[in-house]
């Protein structure tokens, strides 16, 4: 098929998409006028029902927290799957990390902008911890956390350390510590069942004013998890993309 | 403006269709793949929307007071970080195929011998 | 930003018809940058596209109100998906040379 007769195609498949959409979007109340009982529910009751006046996180990580779990294990079979795809096939040998460090050091950028860098790692390290540890109060949560946790390791190579981003993140220790948090994360769900409730109830005391730090029961303990998760799935996809680019066909 | 964000979801998804279906290289294929789930969210987000209405976080402001929809937010919310991984997934694919055939270009990787 | 139609005040609140302005000004910029993102060919200028995109994104989800969400799209498509697509990038040419 050439490209002319492809987007002719295209078009016409196009066509009927819209035409469908338009009709579906006939029967939506409009923007603006959510209409639906739940979210209304929701947002009612969460701050009285978990102590959390962060109503999305508790959404989140006690009433959908099932599905939450879900997503989590779609993250660890990425991270899993990438390892798997990049690894090394027969022919390929791994030039030794300090020569590839030495050439990249000649095309690195310019001092200020590995000085500033340098510089974010630190409040990029607090920002994360604060995100992944205040679920319950504010506009944060296990994911955000771990993702700005995951950037303040990326800076580390960003600013021109290349040995020592490797050094910081072995596989191995990576690894141990993606799954151990993903186990986490079943554990307290585990411990509901072992008390004699249903599975991932939240069973620790809930504190006493909605939004103070320690309250909320399991949201805390799960977030926690959430967000050490998904640091290191983003290092260890980083660190597998990064030897890639070490490996060199046999005979070069 | 009672249906402007759904026009611009269609629009954006026809734009990011429209990169893959004429696309000759894969990398340019999956960053419109990215387009497109992200017109998903910009969906998600329009339908929980009440005029008028704050951001669900009740620490600073009374406690009933009218605020958009959660479900949705929690929804894109992992959507966002776990859209993130799939696509490295499809990045380490299209690096080791290059290794394998030495092209990107998908008219020519039609034939997969195991 | 709160919208004065909700009958809370706080020192953001803002009249209806400005929120209304400005959603509809953000969908307007999100949708060219869009169109920008598919329609230019060098691949590293792409991905610059890419990261204002989600930038972009990142304004609108906060006008919808929406901060969590934001932060997320933030830190994930400004920032950790641009590198990993460089990555590959510059594992794709080396190959090249």
């Amino acid at each position: 098929m050439t490209p002319g007769q492809r987007r002719w195609v295209f078009l016409v498949a196009i066509a009927a998409l819209a035409a469908f959409y338009l009709w579906g979007l006939a029967g939506l109340p409009g923007f603006g006028n959510y209409p639906g009982p739940y979210g209304t529910i929701i947002d009612h009751n969460a701050a009285a029902q978990t102590h959390a006046t962060g109503v999305v996180s508790a959404v989140n990580f006690e009433y959908r927290g099932f599905d939450t779990l879900g997503e989590e294990f779609i993250l660890f079979i990425a991270a899993i799957g990438v390892s798997t795809i990049l690894r090394h096939l027969r022919g390929e040998r791994e030039r030794p990390a300090r020569e590839e460090a030495l050439d990249r050091d000649d095309a690195m950028a310019a001092d200020a902008i590995r000085m500033t860098a340098l510089l974010f790692v630190g409040p990029a390290v607090v920002m994360g911890w604060y995100l992944a540890s205040h679920a319950q109060t504010s506009p944060a949560g296990g994911f955000q956390g771990g993702v700005v946790l995951a950037t303040a390791v990326m800076l580390i190579y960003l600013a021109g350390q290349f040995l020592t981003f490797r050094r910081i993140s072995p596989v191995d220790l990576t690894d141990a510590i993606e799954a151990t948090a993903a186990g986490g994360y079943v554990a307290v769900g585990v411990a509901a069942l072992v008390m004699g409730l249903p599975y991932l109830s939240n069973f620790l005391p809930l504190g006493g004013t909605p939004g103070a730090v320690g309250s909320s029961g399991t949201i805390v303990v799960i977030s926690l998890f959430v967000g050490v998760e998904v640091a290191a799935a983003f290092v260890l996809i980083v660190s597998e993309m990064l030897e890639q680019t070490l490996l060199v066909p046999e005979g070069n | 403006m009672q249906a402007f964000p759904f026009v611009v979801v269609a629009w954006i998804l026809a734009v990011g269709l429209y990169g893959i279906v004429t696309s000759r290289h894969l990398v340019h294929q999956i960053i419109c793949l990215i387009v497109v789930q992200s017109s998903t969210y910009v969906l998600l987000l329009a339908v929980g929307y009440r005029r008028g209405a704050v951001a669900p976080y009740f620490s600073d402001i009374p406690a009933h007071t009218p605020a958009v929809d959660p479900v949705v937010q929690a929804l894109s919310l992992t959507d966002v970080v776990v859209e993130a991984a799939v696509t490295a997934l499809l990045l380490a694919i299209a690096v080791q195929a290059h290794k394998r055939f030495g092209t990107l270009d998908p008219h020519e990787l039609v034939e997969f011998k195991g | 930003m709160i919208s004065a139609a909700s009958g809370v005040v706080t020192p953001y609140t803002v009249p209806g018809w400005l929120m209304d302005a400005l959603q509809a000004t953000v969908l307007v910029l999100v949708a060219a940058a869009a169109t920008g993102v598919v329609l230019i060919r060098q691949r590293v200028r792409q991905v610059v596209a890419l990261s204002v995109y989600g930038l972009l994104l990142a304004v609108l989800f906060l006008v919808f109100q929406a901060p969590d969400v934001s932060l997320s799209e933030l830190s994930v498509g400004a920032v950790a998906l641009p590198i990993l697509l460089l990555l590959a990038l510059a594992k794709v040419r080396e190959r090249d040379r």
